[in-house]
């Protein structure tokens, strides 16, 4: 009830904080209304600062609003790091909340809200410091009001305003500072001032995630809200010809059954009911006629695409005339399957339709496009359209989907049932319900000199474009090419270092609905440019970090993280008999990624025992969540490398939940060091980075290993 | 249909075949337990049937009549509960958060068991456990420290 008056005492004016580094903000607060039943709201008393981004309560509790989804990655405490070195805070007062959907809360570099491309961290460490610092001077000035001492006197320190022997509280200065004129400029502290940033910090969710009560979209229950489960095409694009749904409505604590465009919904009293209900659903779908994806087909087709002229992704010199002045040349074709994201929650959206507009419950990566898809679907203005943001049991892509998959069903659903609904996906959904990572398949012809570096890199990708057909199409497909189809390959510093090279792209038309995983486009090329590299420095018979180094050697970031890695790992001294190391760099997302992997291969089981991860992601604001993202990379990497496969036959999914879709569990865990390179270089992500050294680092052990070149991911049972 | 879940003993409407899982999530409202597979495959459903790890998700209520059911919720409680929590919390394990309601349940079964685990009794008790975050090497570390502090 309180909040709601605060909320209306709130001075919605925008100002535009100019600082260090001429970044132009503006801060607003956002419309929408805080999610219902948030523990302590009511004491909460808003600061009437133009602040969207953290608000200070009468208790001395700072609540930080995020802009972006927790989802593991530990924005969660990363981002209040930034307000709390700037705010002099208290940490153990420091609260924080998901932002709602509103303008305010912006990606300030991709224009919408969305939590993606690693980049979180260095996308805010401007807004956020900002906002603390705004904060601050304003704490500032009224605590010189209320002393009447002049403001250069004060101090501040852990949450509280300082004059000689004298403290207020900044619970006790908010008051005050809600009647005040807020700065128009803020100087930010200097690296040496800073007491959070750069310093390994405990996570701030840990304590609800390890006791069950952090809330996930799973977890939202209200009154009245029934649980759906949608029956979907078994074969992507088709549609449904008939349906039967009295056995299902017989099902105790099935409520109804409705179409949506996705299929057909039952709705029940809870899963089990869902689940009882929708099994018992006679449906028909018309998948006569319609193209059924088969991954044999789809492989012989890839490949022969491969072998023709596609569309100029990079270009430069002259491939042909340079090859015939080379010494040798490799040839080599590479092969990556479709990969399902599965993140530990199922997808689920928790919908409530009102006269006023729609609330949505959620863990989602993107939530201007849920909210403008749900706004459409509804006819309704998107600020009618309320996401409340609940913790994400993973996304590694699935969650930020421009189609807003998900999220669009789940209020179709809850239109059609005229009811509050929250629509759930069973693991098999998940698994058969699409929005892969593209399969892909590589082929390079690598002409070398006599010293073995390439003269002419010849390149051509195969696969689905993830951009095409979505509202992104405009602004990243460029002629024809998908930037993130090629990524990894076309600007790769090896590529760009050889004199003669062309990259190639078909962007394969397909029902199959792709989307971005865990390091997009680098989840394929890094596999295959690190392998390739392998490949060639073996041709040309040198050590494959000496070759590296070498290629790379006008490039310092690349270097760095190389050396550091392969020094940790000890690279060319002698390992335990049957122990092999394999060695792989790759720069996404801004950061530079080498990895290490010891792995021995026994009666064809892979075994990688430790991995020597290090990274330059510059400034690394929580070093132990840069490790925590290293060895959920790895783990996140190796799984899908080992065995992870999604394929099709006769136009279905074939996997359906872990049994068939395997992902790395704890015995297969290695040993995993991370080292962080000391850089005050330009900051990058580390969501992701992690992620696309470890196959080839692998696949480069075991060639080590068995002398066998793995082109094929998974590993699967090649080596049997 | 009777059920003792964390000493309580609840009266559910629920039919005998639903798994337990459904009955303490979507029944009784206590949504600590998580549901990932369905089939047994990833343990984020972990619970404990008269101190034994089951996965609710496979295990319906008629089996757990007259037994005592013991969640998430209840290893705030718990001696050996504590002790993973807190290690848990020191070696900072969670990320997304959403595996660990059934680490910490299979984790606490394990010490009850062997107070004493090493290398490969972890890997043996916990590989039924998925993290799509990898928390694997901390949840291992977290599980040695909180046998040490138990001993
Ligand atoms: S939900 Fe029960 S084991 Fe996965
Ligand atoms: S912490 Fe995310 S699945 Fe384990």
């Amino acid at each position: 009830m309180n909040d709601m008056i605060n909320l209306s005492r709130r001075s919605f004016i925008k100002s535009t904080a100019l600082v260090a580094g001429g970044l132009v903000v503006a801060f607003s607060i956002p419309q929408a209304k805080r999610f219902m039943g948030v523990a302590n709201a009511a004491e909460a008393m808003p600061l009437p600062a133009p602040n969207a981004f953290l608000r200070i309560g009468a208790d001395d509790s700072i609540t930080v609003m995020l802009a972006h989804s927790e989802m593991g990655q530990g924005v969660w405490t990363t981002l209040p790091m930034l307000i709390a070195d700037e705010l002099d805070a208290d940490w153990s007062k420091v609260k924080v909340e998901h932002a709602p959907a509103a303008p305010a809360y912006i990606h300030t570099a991709y224009g919408i809200q969305i939590t993606g491309g690693s980049s979180t961290t260095w996308s805010e460490f401007d807004r956020y410091r900002q906002a603390g610092a705004l904060t601050r001077a304003l704490l500032m000035q009224a605590a010189a009001k209320q002393w009447n001492v002049p403001v250069t006197e004060l101090r501040t320190e852990n949450g509280a305003v300082i004059h000689g022997t004298q403290q207020l509280r900044y619970g006790q200065l908010v008051e005050t500072a809600s009647q005040l004129e807020t700065p128009t400029s803020v100087t930010l502290k200097k690296p040496e001032q800073w007491k959070f940033i750069g310093k390994a910090t405990k996570r701030l969710d840990s304590t609800e995630k390890i006791n069950g009560t952090a809330k996930f979209g799973q977890d939202v229950q209200f009154d009245g809200l029934k649980v759906a489960m949608v029956a979907r095409a078994p074969v992507f694009g088709t549609s449904l010809k008939t349906v039967d749904d009295s056995a299902a409505l017989k099902i105790p604590g099935v409520i109804k059954v409705v179409k949506v465009p996705t299929g057909v919904a039952v709705i029940a009293e809870h899963y089990w009911a869902a689940k009882q209900g929708r099994e018992a659903l006679k449906l028909e779908w018309d998948v006569a006629g319609h193209d059924k994806p088969d991954s044999a087909a789809l492989l012989k087709q890839y490949q022969a695409l491969a072998q023709q002229p596609g569309l100029q992704a990079a270009n430069a010199g002259d491939v042909v005339a340079a090859s015939k002045q080379a010494k040798q040349a490799v040839t080599a074709e590479y092969v990556l399957p479709y990969l399902s994201h599965a993140p530990m929650e199922p997808l689920n959206c928790a919908v409530k339709i009102s006269d006023q507009g729609c609330d949505i419950w959620t863990g989602t990566q993107m939530q201007t496009t849920d909210q403008a898809s749900a706004a459409k679907i509804l006819g309704l203005k998107p600020e009618q359209v309320n996401i409340h943001t609940q913790f994400l049991g993973g996304g590694f892509g699935r969650r930020a989907n421009p189609r807003a998959d998900f999220v669009s069903e789940a209020v179709q659903v809850a239109k059609a049932a005229g009811l509050p609904v929250k629509t759930v996906w069973s693991r098999e959904d998940d698994i058969k319900g699409g929005f892969y990572r593209p399969m892909f398949v590589h082929r390079a012809t690598v002409a070398l000199d006599k010293q073995g570096k390439p003269l002419a890199w010849q390149h051509t990708l195969v696969g689905q474009s993830i951009i095409k057909g979505t509202p992104f199409e405009a602004f990243m497909i460029k002629e024809g090419i998908d930037a993130t189809s090629v990524e990894g390959v076309a600007d790769s510093p090896y590529v760009k270092g050889t004199a003669n090279h062309q990259v190639q792209l078909h962007s394969v038309q397909s029902d199959v609905p792709v989307l971005w995983w865990r390091s997009v486009g680098h989840s394929h090329s890094g596999f295959v440019m690190e392998s390739l590299i392998d490949e060639l420095a073996h041709a040309s018979k040198q050590d494959p970090l000496a070759y590296r180094r070498q290629l790379l050697k006008d490039h310092p970031r690349h270097l760095a993280a190389l050396n550091l890695a392969s020094d940790k790992a000890g690279w060319g001294k002698p390992l335990p008999k049957g122990v092999f190391r394999g060695i792989a760099v790759h720069e996404s997302f801004g950061s530079y990624v080498a990895q290490v992997a010891e792995v021995s291969v026994k009666d064809g089981e892979v075994k990688v025992h430790r991995v020597v991860v290090a990274i330059d992601c510059g400034l690394a604001v929580n070093p132990d969540g840069v490790k925590a993202q290293m060895e959920s990379s790895v783990a996140y990497a190796l799984g899908a490398a080992l065995s992870s496969e999604i394929s099709f036959k006769d136009g279905q999914v074939v996997q359906s939940n872990f049994h068939d879709y395997q992902v790395l569990r704890m015995k297969d865990m290695p040993k995993v060091e991370v080292h962080i390179v000391a850089s005050t270089e330009k900051m990058g992500g580390v969501g992701e980075p992690g992620v696309p050294p470890l196959a080839p680092a692998v696949a480069n052990a075991i060639f080590a290993a068995t002398g066998k070149r793995i082109r094929r991911l998974p590993i699967g049972e090649q080596l049997a | 249909m009777k059920l003792t879940i964390n000493g309580k003993e609840t009266e559910l409407n629920v039919s005998d075949d639903m798994p337990i899982l459904w009955a303490i999530r979507d029944v009784a409202g206590m949504t600590g337990t998580k549901f990932g597979c369905g089939m047994a495959q990833c343990g984020a459903c972990t619970v404990h049937l008269d101190g034994q790890a089951i996965r609710s998700c496979v295990t319906p209520v008629s089996a757990a009549v007259g037994k005592q059911i013991t969640t998430i919720e209840a290893m705030q409680d718990d001696k050996v509960g504590q002790a993973v929590q807190a290690a848990w919390q020191q070696i900072d394990v969670v990320q997304c958060g959403y595996c660990q309601s059934g680490q910490i349940m299979s984790a606490t079964s394990l010490l009850k068991q062997n107070p004493k685990p090493s290398d490969a009794d972890i890997d043996a008790a916990m590989s039924g456990n998925i993290c799509r975050c990898g928390t694997y090497q901390r949840i291992r570390t977290a599980i040695h420290e909180a046998a040490a502090k138990l001993a």
